[in-house]
């Protein structure tokens, strides 16, 4: 009897540690990426990283300013395609499809999650890049942002179609048969009730879209061409700056760490905790967005 | 009911007679027709889509797979020779050492979450942050891009652990990665199982332990089993943590401590490295493949979870 | 008796394999309320929402038989103009996550009307007409679930009026609202009847007593198929029925 609960509380103790693991990890990772990237900070100066657009670390050069940029388009870009066809695709799924097709359409989804970012990448790199490349303009090598952008957009679409839908399921049944009985089409209730019941849902969608795309490092090597230039149009049209090659903070982490040692290596972990922060902006404004939104 | 209210009553007109707006409504309908044609052109886009993608990769990489192209070690270097067996070793091994690792405390974790959240014993105020906390720090790490997680792992095991490039390094690295998949399905599967269940052993005289191990999670399996499946394909697809933690050796692993390459690492460096497209398109049938069949699985796992459930109530 | 507003014909209508109510024939007089009585799972509900087609949205529910609205087929109408000529109250106050103006403005709005003015106007006259405009006319930007049930239930009713149907179906309304809230929605419900044809479906005797002018008394058996059992005026319900059953299920016998 009394051992029966002596096991009892031990398990408690073991189940508790199994807890506090996920506490650890997270502490663990900011300790060390931040101390990490300590020295960088420090001997090179936040003002050297963040506004300095050259990076030439045999030359003691650290400026990462050009692949934020580089970063930050082309998660941009990505929303800017990605977005549209995903929260379609999700109104379709939960509003529009027949059952039948909405069951096919659910594991094409699902798969389009599953498969892994290299194979996106080969895709990009076999397909999209020299297609892209025919796009007659000097200095094009297909490699670029907008290649880069399209596999992004597409690696996006699962997600965010995903979470859209179960938001949109999750809107009372009662709010859709009001706005009927009220004489609405089904598009209108569509549109000026579901969407904006499932609006916090949405936003979520949106903000693991987004952190998905950002974070996203080897499909990005694999199609955006890896040079460290502030992208600039390549020629007078504006336009052309999307066909410019670029690299993300996530690709210039994944390049460099196999072989950088000292500042090089610390300055790769500053990288990182730039990427961080990158985030978490991105996520507080969307969060500050939707409670405007809300208020008024 | 007032005087002003009766008589504002009396203004309310019965609009019996008059007939709704004709043309608003055919304006609505016709709007109506083109959003839903809109959205079909959108779902039939993505579907064109994936079929595009799998579809290419699939048809011009299964040519390649042969049984010599799965069982023949890659030259690696520059070469791009050879075929994939040591790559699925290492892929294999690597799901190993990530799923023992993680399912275990992620499992622990699950249970503590939910079965001694409502605990109303002395310091149940601590618990109740702690595991306000504890759910901070699953979400907080979901979110976290996996070459941060690739850092870390290269930091603290590849360094500060000197567990060098190898399967170790990376198998704790991939198990701080999936470790919130896990808890996450488990958690999501134990909150399913009716609290009656819990009562009526609670009752029988069984301690918390005997009633979650003997009633709880025995109803809560194919929950758990889709989190472990789900944390399968993420290591099978991901890239960038094990890029960084490694090492990509293309030789056959012999311990826990060999450096290694998995497939999707594989394909990367036949990508970037070589000109081997073939082979590397050969690998990517392999995943996609791979991840059509784990999909598969995991479709059939949760049919039986929805019909489990339908049992229970 | 006033003009029938509403006649079904042989109305028949099954859940797939399911057959939940069978063969109703049923005139509805035009301005008056007309109660449905009957225990639980008899088809109150299903029958009460045939009238606005809000069956319509269940996968597999098949229909037989006809149901005019002023002489006119319903299932030849187009489902949004009929909805727009029937509004609905549901069991459960239902008002959108939006203010309280937003709430009664949506009908007027979704049917393509911009102009502030009338909307004010509209507004103004549908929450007048429930009974509600003095207790919220200063805080019309409020979130419509900030109210109380009772009051966001008659918020519900104006949104319905909002569109300016001539039929309103209600089904137990008041269920979920405590006996002064009750009271007061029979109240409006009476003051309703002098512009509009109503419709209630109600448990509680004593409300269908209250305020119906008319009584249909549906019933079940073992096969769960609801039928009408009888139909009258309410006082004749009630004081002097035909049909054993209905008089076991007003006095209580059925529990
Ligand atoms: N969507 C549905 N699919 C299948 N069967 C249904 C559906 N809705 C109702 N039913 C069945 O139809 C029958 C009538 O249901 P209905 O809701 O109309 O009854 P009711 O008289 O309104 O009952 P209550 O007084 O409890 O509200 C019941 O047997 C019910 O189980
Ligand atoms: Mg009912």
């Amino acid at each position: 009897m009394q051992r029966r609960y002596r096991i009892d509380k031990g398990i408690k103790y073991l189940l508790f540690f199994s807890a506090i693991v996920s506490i650890i990890i997270v502490f663990l990772i900011f300790f060390f990426i931040f101390q990490s990237s300590l020295p960088a900070f420090q001997q090179i100066g936040l003002r050297n990283i963040l506004l300095e657009t050259t990076w030439r670390p045999t030359n003691g050069q650290y400026g990462i300013l050009a692949m934020i940029v580089g970063s930050v388009m082309v998660t941009f870009m990505a929303i800017v395609m990605g977005v549209p066809l995903a929260l379609g695709a999700a109104i379709f799924l939960a509003e529009v499809a027949p059952r039948a097709v909405q069951n096919v359409f659910r594991s094409a989804i699902q798969l389009l999650a599953g498969i892994p970012s290299v194979v996106y990448g080969l895709f990009g790199m076999v397909v999209l890049v020299p297609i892209v490349r025919r796009i007659p303009v000097p200095g094009n090598s297909g490699y670029g942002l907008l290649s880069a952008a399209i596999v992004l957009a597409v690696m996006i679409l699962p997600t965010i179609t995903s979470v859209t839908e179960d938001a949109l399921r999750a809107v009372p049944r009662s709010y859709k048969e009001a706005s009927l009985a009220l004489g609405a089409t089904h598009w209108q209730t569509i549109i000026h009730v579901m969407i904006p019941a499932a609006k916090s849902g949405i936003i979520a969608a949106l903000i693991l879209g987004v952190g998905r795309a950002i974070g996203e490092t080897m499909a990005m090597i694999m199609v955006i061409g890896n040079s460290v230039i502030m992208p600039t149009p390549l020629t007078d049209n504006p336009l052309t700056i999307f066909l410019r090659q670029a690299r993300t903070l996530t690709g210039n982490i994944a390049v460099e760490i196999n072989y950088a040692t000292g500042l090089h290596e610390s300055m790769l972990f500053a990288t990182g905790v730039v990427l961080f922060i990158l985030i978490m902006i991105i996520n507080a404004s969307a969060h500050l967005i939707l409670r405007n939104g809300e208020r008024s | 009911m007032n005087q002003a209210e009766s008589n504002a009553s009396s203004t309310v007109q019965s609009a019996a007679q008059k007939q709704p707006n004709r043309s608003n409504l055919k304006q609505r309908h016709l709007s109506q027709k083109f959003a839903f044609g809109a959205l079909w052109v959108g779902g039939a886009l993505v579907m064109l889509i994936l079929l595009v993608v799998v579809g290419y990769v699939i048809t011009n990489g299964i040519r390649e797979v042969t049984w010599e192209f799965l069982t023949t070690a890659p030259r690696g270097g520059l070469s791009g020779e050879g075929g994939i067996s040591t790559t699925i070793v290492s892929t294999v091994y690597l799901i190993g050492l990530t799923i023992v690792i993680a399912t275990p405390l992620g499992i622990g974790a699950a249970i503590f979450l939910t079965e001694y959240a409502g605990e109303t014993n002395v310091g149940s105020k601590f618990l109740r942050s702690l595991i306000d906390l504890v759910h901070f720090g699953v979400e907080t790490l979901a979110g976290i891009p996996s070459i941060i997680f690739g850092l870390f792992g290269f930091a603290l095991f590849v360094s500060v652990l000197h567990f060098g490039f190898s399967l170790l390094s990376a198998g704790l690295a991939g198990a701080c990665l999936v470790l919130p998949t896990i808890i996450r399905t488990t958690e999501e599967s134990l909150l399913t199982v009716p609290m009656s269940y819990r009562e009526a052993s609670l009752a029988l005289g069984a301690t918390k332990w005997q009633t979650i191990y003997q009633v709880v999670l025995p109803a809560a399996i194919p929950g758990i089993i889709t989190g472990i499946i789900l944390s399968v394909a993420r290591v099978i697809s991901e890239t960038a943590v094990f890029y960084v933690t490694l090492g990509g050796s293309a030789r056959m692993p012999t311990s826990i401590f060999s450096s290694g390459r998995t497939l999707a690492l594989h394909l990367y460096y036949l990508a970037m490295d070589t000109n081997a497209f073939d082979k590397a398109m050969a690998t990517g049938a392999v995943l996609i493949i791979s991840i059509i069949l784990i999909n598969l699985i995991i479709d059939f796992v949760s049919s039986k979870l929805t019909a489990g459930l339908r049992e229970n109530q | 008796m006033n003009s029938i507003k509403i006649e079904t014909i042989h109305y028949s209508l099954n859940y797939g394999n399911f057959r939940a109510i069978e063969d109703i024939s049923i005139k509805i007089p035009e301005k008056q309320v007309t109660a449905l009585i009957g225990p639980s799972g008899c088809g109150k509900s299903t029958f009460l929402r045939s009238f606005n087609r809000m069956n319509d949205l269940i996968p597999g529910v098949t229909t037989e038989g006809e149901i005019l609205l002023d002489g006119e087929d319903i299932f030849k109408m187009d489902p949004v103009s009929l909805r727009q000529r029937v509004g609905m109250v549901f069991q459960k106050p239902n008002p959108f996550p939006k203010s309280i103006y937003d709430n009664v403005a949506y009908g007027p709005r979704v049917n393509g009307l911009k102009d502030h003015k009338k909307l004010d106007e509209i507004v103004e006259r549908s929450l007048r007409g429930a009974a509600l405009w003095d207790e919220v006319k200063d805080n019309l930007n409020k979130s419509g679930l900030a109210l109380s049930g009772g009051q966001q239930q008659r918020l519900c009713i104006a949104r319905a009026l909002a569109v300016e149907p001539s039929v309103i179906l209600m089904d137990e309304p008041a269920a979920s609202l405590d006996p002064i809230a009750t009271l007061r929605i029979e109240d409006l419900i009476r003051m309703l009847v002098e512009n509009y044809t109503i419709v209630i479906v109600t448990h509680n005797m004593q409300q269908a007593g209250r305020v119906s002018d008319y009584t249909a008394f549906f019933f079940t058996d073992e096969t769960r198929t609801g039928r009408l059992v009888e139909y009258d005026r309410t006082q004749v319900i009630f004081t002097n029925p035909k049909d054993k059953r209905t008089e076991d299920y007003i006095t209580g016998r059925f529990g």
